[in-house]
């Protein structure tokens, strides 16, 4: 058995195989691989009995369930209204500035990946951002080159 | 006209109580019925956006019979520039609980869920803690009730009722035909009451003190406090808990710069307010306040003069597009149509004239669109285009 088939089993045995287990177990891949490969789509649907196309389906709905592969740390900057007035784009310069990347793409070493997200309900405490479930907020440029020199060393 | 309300800061929710045991015991100790009519007479509506009254979502739901029902608590918190539910779940989650609880006995409902959004995943290890802690206590007063969260994975439409349910039976959350409502076939199909956070937390008060408190609070039709995300070019961003029934004019004079020039009052899918028209607007459910009455899940972003509206409506539209789950035409199609369309005219690629074929296209979504996300999308289209129709152009 691989990783994959032995943490895809693991997590159907905790939350179920049924229909209702599918979000469930996603996130759970997510959360170890940072995203859904074809084959762990393929055995999602295998362990629970439903067709790969559904859990392609299902998964491709939700922003945060990525099919592409992602850094270990994946940045999630809030680019809706209110961090877009107070400073998102500065913010933005300085993590591309840092990472030599483009929103979208993973730096080389596999280590950062950078993406926009909507609302995350911070907006008194704009410019804020996620990396993987971590919170920060009330971000600067200078800010920025701290929290993601950190990052560096993780 | 202005109101004559002002601003009544009130402060229910984050009172730190540590007597949640207390009033949960004294809550079983009631008859269904009394907590439901405690409920109805509060005149509580529902804080999620809708303003639908909670004791009779509770009732109607009560007087069903079926081998399973469920209590939901809705915490996807997804409307941009809302921040409040977030805060309760942190600061007081013991009073939703209890207030879930509480609906569960009333409805005969023994099994519970937050639906937590994807972005406050961050809240889950400490949440899972007090859940622990709940359950126990209910197990030694004899109350079957549990609670599981369940998590979100970024997905706005997630938020509307039906949706929700399609999310948490492990599918693409495309909001359903309505009806059936919820009340009557909701998760899995089963009688389900679903509930804002803050409602819970406001069902948690008036348990505790009586439904005629929290109703001498606010104003006819709007009864009660409600939390307000404030947000935007203000001095002092952040939650605030007010009687409702303000006017606008008082909200803007204690948190605007001085320099405001507008409030999108109920998020991207709200309302976008002129200066002109701050002191015919109050803060509440349709009713008998004069002039023109808003009602808002407490989302109130404040925007000065430095701000081109322009901009405003390109990123709610941008939102719109993305968030819509593309499940109808009138929406999905509409919301691409409408960005587009602007910056169109922006460029000058169309004359000023498209910007009322656009208007009547956000009127089209308004009818057909299946679910409230492309139902409203018109409200801050064309309250932001009839305001500030020169800035569109030029
Ligand atoms: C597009 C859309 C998004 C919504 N998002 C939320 C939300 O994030 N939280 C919420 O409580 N209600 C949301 N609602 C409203 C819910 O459908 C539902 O009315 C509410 O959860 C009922 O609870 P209440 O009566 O306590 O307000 C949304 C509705 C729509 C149409
Ligand atoms: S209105 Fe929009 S979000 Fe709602 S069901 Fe239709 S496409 Fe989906």
């Amino acid at each position: 058995m691989s990783p994959i088939q032995s943490l895809i089993k693991d997590l159907a045995d905790q939350y179920g195989r049924k229909r209702e287990s599918l979000l469930p177990i996603l996130q759970g891949v997510v959360e170890q691989e940072k995203y859904l490969s074809e084959y762990s789509m393929v055995e999602i649907a295998r362990e629970i009995d439903i067709p790969a196309a559904e859990v392609y389906g299902t998964a491709t709905f939700y922003s945060f369930l990525e099919v592409k592969k992602m850094g270990r740390f994946i940045i999630r900057v809030c680019k809706t209204i209110t961090c877009s007035m107070k400073g998102k784009s500065q913010v933005l310069f300085a993590i591309q500035d840092m990472l030599k990347i483009k929103i979208g793409e993973t730096t080389a070493d596999g280590r950062f990946s950078l993406l926009e997200t909507n609302c995350l309900g911070l907006c008194h405490k704009a410019p804020a951002m996620l990396i993987n479930n971590e919170v920060y907020t009330d971000l600067t440029p200078e800010k920025i080159r701290e929290i993601i020199s950190d990052y560096m060393t993780k | 006209m202005a109101t004559t309300y002002q601003l009544k800061r009130a402060d229910f929710v984050f009172k730190n109580e540590n007597d949640w045991e207390q009033v949960l015991s004294s809550i079983i100790r009631r008859s269904p019925q009394e907590l439901i009519n405690e409920l109805i007479s509060s005149e509580l509506k529902g804080r999620g956006g809708a303003g639908f009254p909670t004791g009779l979502k509770w009732k109607i739901t009560s007087e069903l019979k079926a081998d399973k029902k469920y209590v939901i608590c809705n915490a996807d918190e997804g409307e941009p520039g809302t921040f409040k539910d977030r805060e309760i779940l942190q600061r007081v989650p013991y009073k939703v609980l209890t207030a879930m609880a509480a609906c569960g006995y009333v409805i005969g409902s023994n099994e519970g869920y937050i639906y937590l959004r994807g972005e406050y995943k961050f809240l889950e290890p400490e949440l899972l803690k007090v859940i622990d802690e709940f359950e126990y206590f209910c197990k030694e007063i004899n109350l079957d009730f549990k609670v599981k969260i369940f998590m979100g994975s970024g997905a706005y439409i997630c938020g509307e009722e039906t949706a929700l349910f399609e999310s948490m039976e492990g599918k693409r959350g495309e909001p359903r035909n309505k009806p059936p409502y919820p009340s009557t076939f909701g998760y899995m199909g089963k009688p389900t009451v679903i509930n804002n956070v803050e409602t819970l937390a406001h069902a948690f008060t008036i348990f505790k003190y009586g439904a005629k408190k929290f109703y001498d609070l606010g104003v006819q039709y709007s009864r009660g406090t409600k939390l307000f995300s404030v947000s935007g070019d203000t001095p002092k961003p952040g939650i605030y808990e007010l009687e409702l029934g303000m006017s606008l004019q008082d909200f803007v004079y204690e948190f605007g710069d001085g320099d405001t020039k507008a409030v999108q009052v109920g998020g991207a899918s709200g309302f976008l307010v002129p200066r002109k028209k701050f002191a015919d607007t109050a803060i509440g459910y349709q009713g008998k306040l004069t002039g023109i009455s808003l009602p808002t899940g407490g989302s109130m972003m404040l925007f000065n003069s430095s701000r081109s509206m322009f901009n405003v409506l390109d990123n709610y539209l941008e939102f719109f597009r993305e968030e819509s789950c593309g499940q109808c035409t009138p929406c999905r199609v509409g919301c691409q149509q409408l960005l587009i369309g602007i910056k169109a005219v922006k460029r000058g690629e169309r004359p000023a004239t498209y910007l009322d074929k656009l208007l009547r296209l956000t009127e089209t979504m308004q009818y057909t669109a299946k679910c409230g996300l492309g139902q409203s999308v018109a409200n801050s289209f064309s309250s932001i285009v009839e305001n500030f129709r020169e800035e569109m152009i030029y």
